[in-house]
């Protein structure tokens, strides 16, 4: 059984850096000079991240990675520090926020070529099988990664080989500011359409409902674990920042505002908080105390980021081999 | 007019004048517009040549080389180089043969408009060049402007060119302001424009750098030494004339390149200069190219790997064997390094 509370606790974290991110981004003089891609409004999935799967697991994501990477444990300072172009950075400042790793806890990489990383997950996932340690090998994508024939190819090669993968896909209906309905025809259901490719069991979960949502893959990633072959599982969500950078962007015409509001009252967040209190899981002060911990974690990561060192310049010019 | 605003202006200048070209990519109708350069493009010439794309940048090209098998001229468009290695099978073992390989029987006039990202940590994956991959392909036209005009009258070109052509736009030139001329105004490719005027070195330049290398040439200029600056405007084809009159003259080489120096156009300057102009060189002939690495993402890891007009002025100098003064030159630029002016603020 999942806790409920370190997921509450864990879409808290999420959300608190993210926010802190936003608010910060735009600060002059501008500190965090990368390209970023927030996460907010798409937390459940990150956090269950390190629920659903153990850290012995692999993960990989895509350029909106920072969810993921810290549900499944990577250290939040490290993050941030790459984020800040810092020595602490966990790719030494040379990757910034599209390239997250933390390796300690199987988080083996984010990468900012949409479709890019799908691939390199399920030869993560051979890897598990030969090594026959019952590992998971998770690959965070988007719906608009499902276009890119890297995902085809990559799905066909888990079910041909039967690999202890499973893509988790979160379809926050959009590609940068292009819709679906643009891009995939009306009568697709990304699910569906990968379970007509055979050899995965694909699921399908609402991601505005956190319980439904973490019963679902949890139930998946079990399968995986059992070594049933590769598994496929869509959630719904919705960025509610724009796609890259720290800004609202409602006002522009490819969304609007009401859709935008919609989506916020379907918030997991406050909705696992309402369920569980109204239960009597947990406390009011528990609760408090979960947001203060968090808050003093997130400051406190920030300001390592801000507090540690560049990077020696001599370190863009090392590292293109290994020894 | 803006270096975009002229891209824009091509683009509805072509598909004006031709009811088979098509502009498609991911974001061309999107409310950024590409930065700007497919602006109006949709309201004018309606969704059936103007749309958004799936993300399928290999598939997308494929598309592009069959609409022209049947006659139409597609602009496709990619918001960074690196986003279509995707679709290098396409663009190589297609685009690039078809003329050749069924006996010149048909021809794929594609234009592929790539935007080469530089700065507010684009970082290794967002940021590379690459004309040098694609100049190494027969059958590709490689085409690389610096300002509004070139960009202009270069894209045209490129559009009614009956091959495959890859049309290189760096992102730091998209807000420069530059004459334009009016109408259906068309750059041949392969010919290069003397950007600058000296006796004494010979510089040869393409894209960003070309911005550098002006800077740099009027500042030595004030010293007392004379330099063509030669926009090559094209690498594939690339107008070897030009640089060869102008080396005979001068007898100093410097080659300036956005790309890495390992198999790269500058090589190949450097090599046929050597081997087609022998006893020509005062000196040996120098490049300034990225350092032989990735692009790094953190602004303290950036700061001098980009060579600046500073760097173009040190060339020089020990070209001729003579110190320069570059430092007043190095303290003009009072933005941050990792951005093309203080109108940058990121994210993208
Ligand atoms: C091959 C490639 N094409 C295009 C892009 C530009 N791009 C960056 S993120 C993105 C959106 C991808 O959408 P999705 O997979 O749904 O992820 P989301 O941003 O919604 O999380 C695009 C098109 C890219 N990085 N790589
Ligand atoms: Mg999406």
């Amino acid at each position: 059984m999942t806790d409920l509370i370190e997921l509450l606790r864990g879409m808290k974290r999420i959300r608190a850096v993210e926010q802190g991110i936003a608010d910060r981004y735009m600060v002059q003089p501008q500190q965090m000079r990368c390209p970023t891609h927030l996460s907010i409004g798409q937390e459940l999935v990150g956090a269950l991240a390190g629920l659903a799967l153990k850290p012995s697991d692999y993960a990989v994501s895509s350029h909106r990675g920072h969810a993921h990477y810290i549900g499944k444990g990577g250290d939040i300072g490290r993050m941030l520090a790459e984020i800040y172009g810092k020595v602490t950075g966990c790719s030494r400042g040379r990757g910034g926020s599209m390239h997250l790793i933390d390796e300690s806890v199987g988080f083996m990489g984010t990468t900012a070529i949409v479709g890019n990383s799908i691939p390199v997950g399920v030869g993560l996932g051979l890897a598990a099988k030969l090594d026959g340690k019952e590992q998971v090998s998770a690959i965070f994508l988007g719906d608009g990664a499902t276009e890119e024939g890297s995902f085809y190819e990559s799905a066909t090669i888990a079910a041909v080989r039967k690999l202890p993968v499973i893509f988790i896909c979160e379809n926050n209906l959009y590609s940068v500011y292009s819709p679906l309905n643009v891009r995939q025809p009306k009568n697709r259901v990304i699910h569906e359409m990968v379970a007509a490719y055979g050899g995965l069991d694909t699921y399908f979960v609402e991601g505005d409902d956190p319980e439904a949502t973490t019963d679902e893959l949890q139930k998946a990633v079990d399968k995986v674990r059992s070594g049933a072959g590769p598994a496929f599982i869509e959630i719904t969500t919705y960025r509610w920042r724009e796609h890259c950078g720290p800004n609202w962007d409602n006002h522009l015409p490819y969304r609007d505002e009401d859709e935008f509001e919609n989506w916020k009252e379907r918030d997991p967040l406050p909705e696992l908080e309402r369920r569980l209190l109204e239960r009597g899981t947990i406390s009011a002060e528990r609760i408090a105390s979960i947001n203060q911990d968090v808050e003093h974690e997130v400051e406190a990561a920030f300001k390592f980021a801000n507090e540690s060192p560049f990077p020696d310049e001599s370190e863009a010019y090392i590292d293109e081999y290994m020894a | 007019m803006k270096f975009s605003d002229a891209i824009n202006d091509a683009m509805k200048v072509a598909m004006r004048q031709d009811p088979k070209v098509l502009c498609y990519g991911l974001g061309v109708d999107d409310p950024k517009r590409i930065f700007g350069t497919t602006e109006g493009l949709i309201e004018e010439f309606g969704p059936d040549r103007v749309f958004d794309m799936p993300t399928a940048e290999n598939a997308m090209t494929g598309v592009a080389v069959g609409a022209a098998l049947a006659g139409y001229r597609s602009v496709c468009v990619h918001q960074r180089v690196d986003f279509f290695l995707l679709a290098m099978d396409q663009l190589v073992n297609s685009a690039a043969k078809w003329h050749y390989m069924f006996g010149g029987q048909n021809s794929v006039p594609i234009t592929i408009r790539l935007v080469i990202g530089r700065g507010w940590g684009q970082g290794p994956t967002h940021s590379q060049a690459l004309h040098s991959w694609f100049a190494h392909i027969p059958g590709l036209k490689v085409v690389m402007p610096t300002n509004a005009e070139d960009a202009k009258g270069l894209l045209l070109e490129s559009i009614f060119d009956n091959n495959p052509v890859v049309f290189l736009e760096h992102r730091w030139l998209h807000n420069m302001e530059g004459e334009v001329s009016e109408g259906d105004f068309r750059i041949p490719l392969g010919k290069a424009r003397l950007a600058h005027q000296g006796d004494d070195v010979t510089i040869v330049s393409n894209s960003f750098m070309t911005v550098e290398a002006l800077h740099a040439a009027e500042h030595v200029k004030a010293q007392g030494v004379g330099c063509d600056v030669i926009d090559l405007r094209t690498v594939r084809p690339l107008d070897w004339d030009a640089v060869f009159s102008s080396v005979k003259r001068t007898g100093r080489l410097l080659v300036l390149d956005i790309g890495a120096p390992m198999a790269s156009v500058s090589s190949e300057i450097i090599a046929r200069v050597a081997m087609e102009m022998p006893g020509v060189l005062k000196a040996p002939p120098q490049r300034l190219c990225l350092p032989d690495h990735s692009q790094p993402t953190s602004p303290a890891l950036t700061k001098n790997f980009y060579p600046g007009s500073g760097e173009v002025v040190g060339a020089i100098s020990s070209l001729i064997g003579r110190d320069l003064e570059k430092e007043s030159l190095q303290a003009q630029q009072t933005w941050a390094h990792d951005v093309p002016g203080t109108w940058f603020n990121g994210p993208f």
